[in-house]
C-alpha cells in the first residue's frame, strides 16, 4: 500500500471534498467482521416466542443475554444492548452507525463501558433485532457480550504507542476475541469470564481479571522470543481478588494453550450452584495458587498433546498503516484557542512514534451524544493517521496517531462538537457505573454523582495539579465493582444510610487501591452520604497538600499510609477518617431536605433492587 | 385480506416530481417558514408555513387555504419541508382531512434536494383561486375523547412517536414507544416499505388493529408516524392531532416509568 507522506504531488485544485471523503471511507473500513447477520433474525423469531409464552422466562433470559441484550432497571419492556469494541477498535462508518441507532432506539445517548463496550440504554425489547441488523452491516456484534461467556477482550488503547511496551498486544487481543467468539467451548461456562491485554505494566488493569497478559521480550538462545506474563484469577467484585503470574514467561505459541486451558479448567470445576461466587477468583481462591498454577500447566500439556489440528492464534501483525490525512486548507496563520494548553496536557500522551500523539477525550461518565458519535467518525477520518479510535479502560474513546502539527485544530473541532473538555487523564473524570439510570442493582445514582464530581473539580481547575493527575476516582452504584471502585485512589461504592426513620444515599470509601504493577485493593475508609461526597474528597486533598512531601502526589502519599509507612501527622485510614468525621453527619431533615435526596432525583430516598442478571 | 396490505402512495420520489414540475400537473406546497421559501424554493412551489395552518385548522379555514393555492379535487399535491418530513406530513394530511385524496409527500427533504444539487428558484409563481369541495375524512382523526373511549378496546394501538426519554417520563396510559427517527431512514423521509414492516411486525403492529399515532403537541411527528403505517398498508390509522400537550391541558391521566434516573445516562 503506498504512503501518502509527499502531499505535493497532488494537485490540490481538482481534488474535491467528496473525492477525499470517499477515499478515506475506503481505507478506513473495518478489518473483521464480527458479526452474523441470521443473528438478528433468530433474535427477532425469539422474543416473539417468549412474548406469546412459547419460550419460558429462564431460557429466554440466558438467551437474550448471550446475545448482548441486558436488562433494565425495574422493566422488562427495555433491554440495554452493550456493542463489544474487541481490543478497543472502532471505526469511523462504525461510529456512524452508533450514533443512528442510540437516536432511533436508545435514548439519543450512547455510553462507553469500562470494558471497551459501547452500550446502548432503554431499548425497546422488540427493536433489539433491528439494532442488530444495523450493527452487522458495519461488522460489529453484541454477540457474548453478557452472560456465562467470555466477554469482551479487552487491549489496552495505548498498545502499539506506548513508548514502555515490549511490543503490541493488539493483534493478540483481535486473535483471542476471534477465537472465542461463538467458540462452543465458551458458550456456557459457570459464569462470565474476562480476558485484558495491556501495552505495559504502568497501564496495568491485567491483575484485576480472569485472564491478563503484558507483553514480554526473552532472550532465547541469542535470539528475540515474544511472549507474555500471564495473570490469573484476579478480578473485582461484591469480593476482589489480585491475579497471580503464572510463570515467569509464557511464548507467543502458548499464549492459546494456557487460555484454552485455563478457560477449560473454568469449566469443569467452576461453580455452577452458588452464582454469587462462581467467578474464576473464588475457586483459585478456594483450591489455593499453587494447586491452581499446577493444573493450569498439566491442562496445558494436555491442550497442546491432544489438538486434532495445530490449532493456532490467528495473529494478523500487518503493520497498521499510518497515513495522514491530507489538508485542503492551509491552517498556519489559524489561532490558538483559549483552553488548549490545559486540554493538550491532561488529555493527550506522546507516542513511541515521533511526531504523534494519542488524543483522549474527556466525557461525563461515559456518556457521548449521538451528534458527537456522528462528529468523531469525521474527527478520525480528518485527523487520525490510523483512520480508527480506541476505547479505553475508562468509559473513554482515543483518537491515536494525531500529528503534533494537528493537535490546536484538532481542538478546535473538538470544541464546536462539546468535546474539548480537559481532565480526560486526571482524577477529575471519575468512573461511574450505570446506576440507578438503568440498572436493576444499584442502590445509587453513581452515574449523576461521577458527573457532578467532574463538573465541581474542572471548575476548581483541579486537572491541572500534577499532584492529582495520577490518582483515580471510581464510584460503583452497589458492591458489584462495575466502576471497579476496589483499584480506585478513592473509590465509593452505594448504599443506603439511616437517621432515625429517614434513608438518604450512602457510599462506602476506600482510599489507595491501585491497578498497575503494584496493583491492590483500597482499604475501607468510612461511609460518605452522597451530597458529602465531593466535600470529603477536597478535604482529603487539603490533608494531602499540608501532609506531602516534596514530590508526592495524592496517589503516593496515600499508599504509604495504607501500607503504614507514612510518618507525618496522618499515619494511618483511622487518622484520616477522624478528620473526616464531621462532614459526614447527617443533618436532620428540616435542616437539610437535599441531604436526604439522591442526585437527580426529588422524590424521598428509598433503596430499591430487582434481579441482577450477572449470574444469569 | 389482500386489501389489507394495498399498495398506497405516500411520497413522491424526486424524479418524478422533477418531471411532474416540468409537465405543470402538480401543486407543490412548501411549508417552510415565509423567509425561507422566499430565499429559494422548489421551482413553482407555494408556501404555507405550518405556522400559517395551525393559527386556525379549522375545515372552512383550511378550504379556504387550499382554494387559495389553486387546488382543486383532482389536483395532485406534493408537499415538503425541511424538518424530516413531519411537518410536510402535518400539511398534507390536513389536507387529507379535508378530503383531498391526490397528496404525497416528497421522498426527501429541501436540504437534501440542495444539496443534490436539483433545481430552486426564489420566484413566486401566480396562483389562480380554485374550487374544493369539502368532503371531511372523520375517520383520519382521533380526538381526546374518541382516544379515551379507543383506548379500553383491545384491538387499539396507541403509538407515542415523541422521543424515548420523554416517553419514559410521561406519556398516555398503555401507549407503547416509536421515536420518530426510527421512521426515517438516510435521506428518505421514510424507511423502505421492507424495513418499516419489518419494525412494525417485530412489535405485532399489524393489519388487523386500529392504530392512534400522537407526538408532543401539534401532531407534526406522529403525522408523520400515520404516513408511515400508511406506508405499509395499515388501512385503519388515525391522528391524535392534539397529542399529548392537549391530553395534559385536559388533565387526563397518564404513566410513566418508575424508580430510574434515565435523563442522568443522557449527555445532553
Amino acid at each position: 500500500m503506498s504512503k501518502i507522506y509527499n502531499q505535493t504531488k497532488f494537485n490540490f485544485n481538482i481534488l474535491t471534498i467528496s473525492d477525499l471523503t470517499q477515499s478515506s471511507l475506503d481505507s478506513n473500513a473495518p478489518k473483521i467482521n464480527w458479526a452474523r447477520m441470521e443473528e438478528a433474525d433468530n433474535f427477532a423469531k425469539t422474543v416473539k416466542l417468549y412474548r406469546q409464552g412459547k419460550y419460558d422466562h429462564d431460557s429466554f433470559r440466558r438467551f437474550r443475554l448471550q446475545h448482548g441484550a441486558y436488562g433494565t432497571r425495574m422493566t422488562s419492556d427495555y433491554a440495554m444492548v452493550r456493542v463489544k469494541l474487541p481490543a478497543g477498535e472502532i471505526y469511523p462508518a462504525q461510529f456512524e452507525k452508533l450514533s443512528q441507532l442510540s437516536e432511533q432506539y436508545s435514548i439519543g445517548s450512547a455510553h462507553f463501558s469500562t470494558r471497551e463496550n459501547i452500550q446502548l440504554h432503554w431499548v425497546v425489547l422488540e427493536d433489539v433485532s433491528e439494532i442488530f441488523r444495523s450493527l452487522a452491516e458495519v461488522g460489529l456484534t453484541s454477540r457474548e457480550a453478557c452472560g456465562n461467556s467470555v466477554r469482551n477482550v479487552m487491549c489496552s488503547p495505548l498498545s502499539g504507542v506506548c513508548s514502555d511496551e515490549k511490543f503490541d498486544s493488539t493483534p493478540y487481543a483481535l486473535a483471542t476475541a476471534r477465537f472465542f467468539l461463538r467458540n462452543p467451548m465458551a458458550q456456557s461456562l459457570p459464569r462470565k469470564f474476562k480476558f485484558n491485554f495491556t501495552c505495559c505494566e504502568k497501564h496495568g488493569m491485567v491483575r484485576m481479571v480472569d485472564v491478563g497478559f503484558i507483553p514480554e521480550i526473552q532472550q532465547i538462545d541469542g535470539s528475540e522470543q515474544k511472549g507474555f506474563k500471564i495473570f490469573l484469577g484476579g478480578g473485582l467484585g461484591n469480593k476482589s481478588f489480585i491475579g497471580h503470574q503464572l510463570e515467569d514467561f509464557t511464548p507467543e505459541e502458548d499464549l492459546l494453550y494456557t487460555s484454552i486451558a485455563v478457560v477449560r479448567i473454568f469449566d469443569r470445576l467452576g461453580d455452577r450452584k452458588n452464582l454469587a461466587r462462581n467467578r474464576m477468583r473464588y475457586l483459585v481462591n478456594e483450591m489455593g495458587w499453587e494447586k491452581f498454577q499446577n493444573l493450569v500447566l498439566k491442562e496445558r500439556a494436555i491442550v497442546r498433546a491432544t489438538q486434532s489440528v495445530v490449532t493456532q492464534l490467528d495473529v494478523d501483525t500487518t503493520p497498521v498503516k499510518i497515513r495522514r490525512p491530507l489538508k485542503i486548507s492551509d491552517e498556519s496563520g489559524s489561532s490558538v484557542p483559549d483552553g488548549y494548553a490545559r486540554w493538550l496536557k491532561t488529555n493527550t500522551i506522546k507516542q513511541k512514534q515521533s511526531d504523534y500523539r494519542t488524543v483522549f477525550l474527556t466525557l461525563e461518565a461515559g456518556d457521548i451524544t449521538s451528534n458527537q458519535l456522528n462528529a468523531l467518525a469525521n474527527l478520525i477520518r480528518e485527523f487520525s493517521s490510523e483512520g480508527k479510535a480506541r476505547s479505553g479502560f475508562v468509559q473513554n474513546v482515543a483518537l491515536r496517531y494525531v500529528h503534533e502539527d494537528d493537535l490546536v485544530k484538532l481542538y478546535s473541532k473538538l470544541l464546536e462538537t462539546g468535546l474539548a473538555k480537559s481532565g480526560a487523564l486526571t482524577m477529575t473524570t471519575p468512573i461511574g457505573c450505570s446506576g440507578t439510570t438503568s440498572c436493576n442493582l444499584a442502590l445509587t445514582n453513581s452515574h449523576r454523582l461521577a458527573k457532578e464530581i467532574q463538573r465541581k473539580f474542572l471548575e476548581l481547575k483541579l486537572d491541572e495539579d500534577d499532584d492529582l493527575t495520577d490518582s483515580s476516582i471510581k464510584i460503583s452504584g452497589c458492591p458489584n465493582s462495575c466502576a471497579q471502585h476496589g483499584i480506585a485512589t478513592i473509590g465509593f461504592f452505594g448504599g443506603g444510610g439511616r437517621f432515625g426513620k429517614d434513608m438518604y444515599p450512602n457510599y462506602q470509601m476506600s482510599l489507595g487501591g491501585r491497578f498497575d504493577g503494584d496493583t491492590m485493593l483500597g482499604q475501607t475508609c468510612l461511609r460518605v452520604p452522597a451530597k458529602r461526597v465531593i466535600p470529603v474528597i477536597l478535604k482529603i486533598i487539603e490533608m494531602f497538600k499540608e501532609n506531602k512531601k516534596s514530590d508526592d502526589t495524592l496517589k503516593s502519599w496515600i499508599h504509604r499510609i495504607v501500607t503504614d509507612s507514612e510518618d507525618s501527622n496522618i499515619k494511618s485510614i483511622n487518622d484520616i477518617k477522624k478528620i473526616l468525621a464531621p462532614l459526614i453527619v447527617p443533618p436532620t431533615k428540616d435542616v437539610d431536605p437535599d441531604f436526604y435526596l439522591d442526585y437527580g432525583s426529588d422524590t424521598s430516598y428509598h433503596t430499591k433492587t430487582g434481579k441482577g442478571e450477572c449470574a444469569a | 385480506m389482500c386489501c389489507l396490505t394495498k399498495s398506497v402512495k405516500i411520497t413522491t420520489d424526486i424524479d418524478s416530481l422533477r418531471s411532474e414540475i416540468r409537465d405543470k400537473s402538480v401543486r407543490v406546497i412548501d411549508v417552510r417558514r415565509e423567509g425561507d421559501y422566499k430565499q429559494d424554493h422548489i421551482p413553482n412551489s407555494v408556501n404555507l408555513p405550518l405556522a400559517t395552518l395551525l393559527s386556525d385548522d379549522s375545515p372552512e379555514r383550511v378550504l379556504k387555504l387550499v382554494n387559495s393555492m389553486g387546488i382543486d379535487d383532482e389536483t395532485p399535491v406534493v408537499v415538503y419541508d425541511d424538518t424530516f418530513g413531519a411537518l410536510a406530513s402535518r400539511v398534507a394530511w390536513t389536507l387529507e382531512w379535508i378530503g383531498h385524496s391526490d397528496v404525497t409527500l416528497l421522498e426527501t427533504t429541501y436540504s437534501n434536494w440542495k444539496s443534490l444539487g436539483l433545481e430552486n428558484d426564489s420566484q413566486i409563481p401566480e396562483i389562480s383561486n380554485k374550487e374544493h369541495s369539502m368532503n371531511l375524512q372523520s375517520n383520519i382523526l382521533a380526538t381526546s375523547d374518541y382516544l379515551e373511549s379507543a383506548k379500553t378496546r383491545d384491538d387499539v394501538i396507541l403509538i407515542d412517536n415523541r422521543e424515548r426519554l420523554n416517553y419514559l417520563e410521561q406519556h398516555i396510559p398503555g401507549a407503547v414507544s416509536l421515536p420518530y427517527r426510527t421512521l426515517a431512514s438516510g435521506d428518505k423521509i421514510l424507511r423502505s416499505k421492507e424495513d418499516m414492516k419489518r419494525l412494525l411486525d417485530n412489535r405485532s403492529i399489524t393489519g388487523d388493529s386500529e392504530i392512534i399515532t400522537y407526538c408532543g403537541s401539534v401532531g407534526t411527528l406522529s403525522g408523520l408516524a400515520y404516513y408511515a403505517l400508511k406506508s405499509v398498508g395499515l388501512p385503519n390509522t388515525k391522528l391524535y392531532v392534539r397529542s399529548f400537550k392537549e391530553w395534559k391541558n385536559l388533565q387526563k391521566p397518564t404513566e410513566k416509568q418508575e424508580d430510574a434516573s434515565y435523563w442522568d445516562l443522557s449527555a445532553e
